[in-house]
C-alpha cells in the first residue's frame, strides 16, 4: 500500500517536535477527522517525537496519508540512530510516574492510536511507526 | 476491436436513433411499470434521449471497449447522476441498471438488420456491444449501491443524535438517559457529546442513566468510568445512576474499578445528590392544588 | 519567542496559555510564573487553558509542577478550561494530574480560588474574604 501522499521532516530540536505534531494537526484538518481522533494523534506524535529528540539523540519523522479499501489513515515513523531501548516490554509498561522506568509514555502512546509498531535494540536506534484510521462517524 | 469497428456500430445506431429510442423506451417503461409515481414517461424520454447523445458520441470518440477512456466521461458521469437519484428515490438496482441493459434488444436488432448477411462481423459487433453495455450497467450498479451505503450511513449518524438527548435538569445539572445497546463506537460518540455539553452550558454536574441500557460489557464500562475521569480533570462532576443489581454484580465479578466514581440506584437519588453537591434545597409547601 | 502573558487581576494572577508552546516555553513559563507569584504575593493563579489543543505529559507535568510550586509559595492554583477532547485523551494516556484543581472556566476558576482562600482564612480564625 503506497502512501497518497508523504513528508519527512527532522526531529532535532524543541521546535522540531512543535513542528511535527502541528503538520500532524493540519493534515488530519483536511482530510476530516474528528476532533477526539486529532488530538490522540497528535498527542501520541509530540511525545514519541519528544521521545527521538531527547533519547534518541535527534532522527526524523516520515508522515505519510494512506487509503486502504475505503477507508483513510495517517501514519507517522519516527526513526533515531540513538541508544536504543534494551527492554521494549517494560518500556511499553512504564508509565509517566518518576522512579524506576524510562518514562517514555510508550504504552500511553499505544493506547492512543489504531495501529503500533516498534524496532529497536541497545546500541541500534529506535522506529516508532504509529497509524490512524478515520472512523466513519463525524 | 479497432475504431473502424466502433465508428461502424456508431453509425449504425446514428442511422436508426429515432427507432432505437422508442423500443428503448418502451422497454424502460415495462420494466417499471410499478415505477409510474417516480418518473414519468415525458422524464423517461427525456433521459433517454440525452443519454443517446452522449452514448453515440462517446462511441465515435471513445474506445468501444474501454469506459474508463476520456471519451466515456460524460456518459459515466449522466449515468452516476441517474443512479444517485434513483437510489434516494427508492428504485431497486435492477430498476435503475435496466436504463443500460433494455437498450440491448433495440441496439442488437438494428445490428442484425444491417449485418445479417456477414455473420463474422454481426459476431463482432454484438459481441463488443454487449461487453461495452455490461460495463455500463455494472457501473450504474456500483454508483447505485455506494449511494444506498452514504445513504444509511447518513442516517445512522442521524439517529445516533436524536437517540442520545442531553437534558437540562436544573440550573448546572445535565442528565443524559441512555437507551439501548451500546456498542464501543456509539458509546464514545456519547461521551463526547456529554463532555462537549458539560463546557456549552458550564454544568459542573452531569448524570449519566443507563437504565434503559439492558447490557452493559466491560468495554462500554470502561468508556463510562472514562467519561467519569474525564470530566473530573475537566473540573466537573460526573455520576452514573439507574445501575440494576444484574449489572452491578457483572460489573464486580469482571473486576471493573469503581473507585471513586459516584454511583445511583435511581435518577432521582442522582437528583438529589446533585442538589447537595451544588447547594441546593427542596423545601415542602403546601401544594397549590 | 514569545513570552506567554501573566495577568494581574485583582489579588489573582491570570496565565493564558494561547499558543501551541515548545518544551523550552513552558519551562520558561513555569520560571516566569514562580517570579510574579513571589512578586505581586498572589494568593491565587488561574491556568487558563482553553486555547490548548494537545496537553502531552510535558505539559501535563509542567501543569502540576506550577500547581505544586504555587502551593509550596503559600497560593492556590486552578487550572480552567480543559477541551473534552483533551480530558478523553489525558485518560487514555494514563496521564495523572491529581495534584491539579480544575474548573470548567475562569468564572467558576475564580470562585474555587476565593473557597479555597476563605477555607484557609476560616482554618486561620480571621475573617473571611468578601466576594
Amino acid at each position: 500500500m503506497s502512501p497518497l501522499r508523504s513528508e519527512t521532516l527532522p526531529l532535532r530540536t524543541d521546535e522540531d517536535v512543535l513542528r511535527v505534531r502541528q503538520t500532524v494537526r493540519v493534515w488530519m484538518v483536511e482530510q476530516t477527522f474528528n476532533v477526539v481522533e486529532q488530538t490522540m494523534m497528535v498527542t501520541a506524535t509530540s511525545e514519541l517525537a519528544r521521545n527521538t529528540v531527547v533519547y534518541g539523540g535527534g532522527g526524523s519523522a516520515r508522515l505519510e496519508l494512506l487509503a486502504d479499501s475505503g477507508r483513510q489513515g495517517i501514519r507517522v515513523i519516527f526513526e533515531d540512530e540513538g541508544q536504543g531501548i534494551p527492554d521494549i516490554e517494560q518500556a511499553l509498561k512504564d508509565g509517566f510516574t518518576t522512579g524506576a522506568g524510562l518514562g517514555l509514555g510508550l504504552g500511553g502512546s499505544k493506547r492512543l492510536v489504531d495501529e503500533f509498531e516498534i524496532e529497536s535494540a541497545a546500541g541500534k536506534g529506535t522506529r516508532v511507526t504509529i497509524t490512524k484510521w478515520k472512523k466513519s462517524h463525524p | 476491436m479497432t475504431t473502424n469497428t466502433s465508428n461502424r456500430a456508431a453509425d449504425i445506431f446514428t442511422r436508426y436513433e429515432q427507432p432505437i429510442l422508442e423500443d428503448w423506451l418502451r422497454e424502460q417503461l415495462a420494466a417499471l411499470t410499478a415505477r409510474q409515481d417516480l418518473i414519468s414517461e415525458a422524464d423517461l424520454r427525456r433521459q433517454s434521449t440525452e443519454l443517446f447523445a452522449l452514448f453515440i458520441s462517446a462511441c465515435r470518440t471513445g474506445s468501444f471497449t474501454d469506459i474508463s477512456t476520456p471519451g466515456w466521461k460524460t456518459v459515466l458521469e449522466y449515468l452516476a447522476n441517474v443512479s444517485r437519484t434513483r437510489a434516494q428515490q427508492g428504485f431497486t438496482p435492477s430498476e435503475t441498471a435496466t436504463v443500460v441493459f433494455s437498450i440491448k434488444q433495440p441496439l442488437f436488432a438494428r445490428l442484425r438488420q444491417e449485418l445479417g448477411a456477414n455473420a463474422e462481423a454481426l459476431a463482432d459487433e454484438l459481441w463488443s456491444a454487449t461487453v461495452l453495455l455490461d460495463k455500463l450497467g455494472l457501473y450504474t450498479t456500483e454508483v447505485f449501491l455506494k449511494s444506498r451505503e452514504d445513504i444509511i450511513k447518513r442516517q445512522q449518524a442521524e439517529m445516533l443524535e436524536l437517540s442520545t438527548p442531553v437534558v437540562k435538569l436544573w440550573d448546572g445539572v445535565l442528565a443524559v438517559p441512555l437507551v439501548g445497546t451500546l456498542d464501543s463506537a456509539r458509546t464514545q460518540v456519547v461521551m463526547e457529546g456529554i463532555l462537549q455539553s458539560i463546557v456549552d452550558t458550564g454544568s459542573s454536574m452531569a448524570i449519566v442513566d443507563i437504565t434503559g441500557v439492558p447490557i452493559v460489557d466491560t468495554l462500554v464500562a470502561q468508556h463510562l468510568l472514562n467519561t467519569v475521569f474525564a470530566a473530573k480533570l475537566m473540573g466537573a462532576q460526573c455520576i452514573i445512576s439507574g445501575i440494576r443489581p444484574q449489572i452491578a454484580q457483572a460489573m464486580v465479578h469482571l473486576g471493573v474499578e469503581f473507585g471513586s466514581v459516584v454511583t445511583k440506584a435511581t435518577l432521582a437519588d442522582a437528583l438529589a445528590y446533585a442538589f447537595q453537591q451544588i447547594g441546593v434545597t427542596v423545601t415542602n409547601k403546601a401544594p397549590i392544588a | 519567542m514569545d513570552q506567554i502573558p501573566i495577568l494581574k487581576v485583582g489579588e489573582f494572577l491570570l496565565v493564558s496559555i494561547q499558543v501551541d508552546m515548545h518544551d523550552r516555553q513552558a519551562l520558561s513559563l513555569q520560571d516566569d510564573l514562580t517570579t510574579q507569584v513571589v512578586k505581586t504575593r498572589a494568593k491565587g493563579v488561574l491556568i487558563d487553558i482553553s486555547s490548548l489543543e494537545i496537553v502531552d505529559s510535558f505539559i501535563g507535568r509542567m501543569l502540576g509542577n506550577m500547581a505544586s510550586i504555587t502551593q509550596v509559595l503559600g497560593a492556590h492554583a486552578v487550572v480552567v478550561g480543559m477541551r473534552p477532547a483533551v480530558a478523553i485523551t489525558i485518560v487514555e494516556l494514563g496521564l495523572s494530574l491529581t495534584n491539579v484543581r480544575t474548573a470548567l472556566n475562569v468564572d467558576k476558576g475564580m470562585a474555587l480560588l476565593r473557597m479555597q482562600m476563605n477555607q484557609e482564612m476560616n482554618e486561620g480564625g480571621h475573617e473571611p474574604f468578601e466576594k
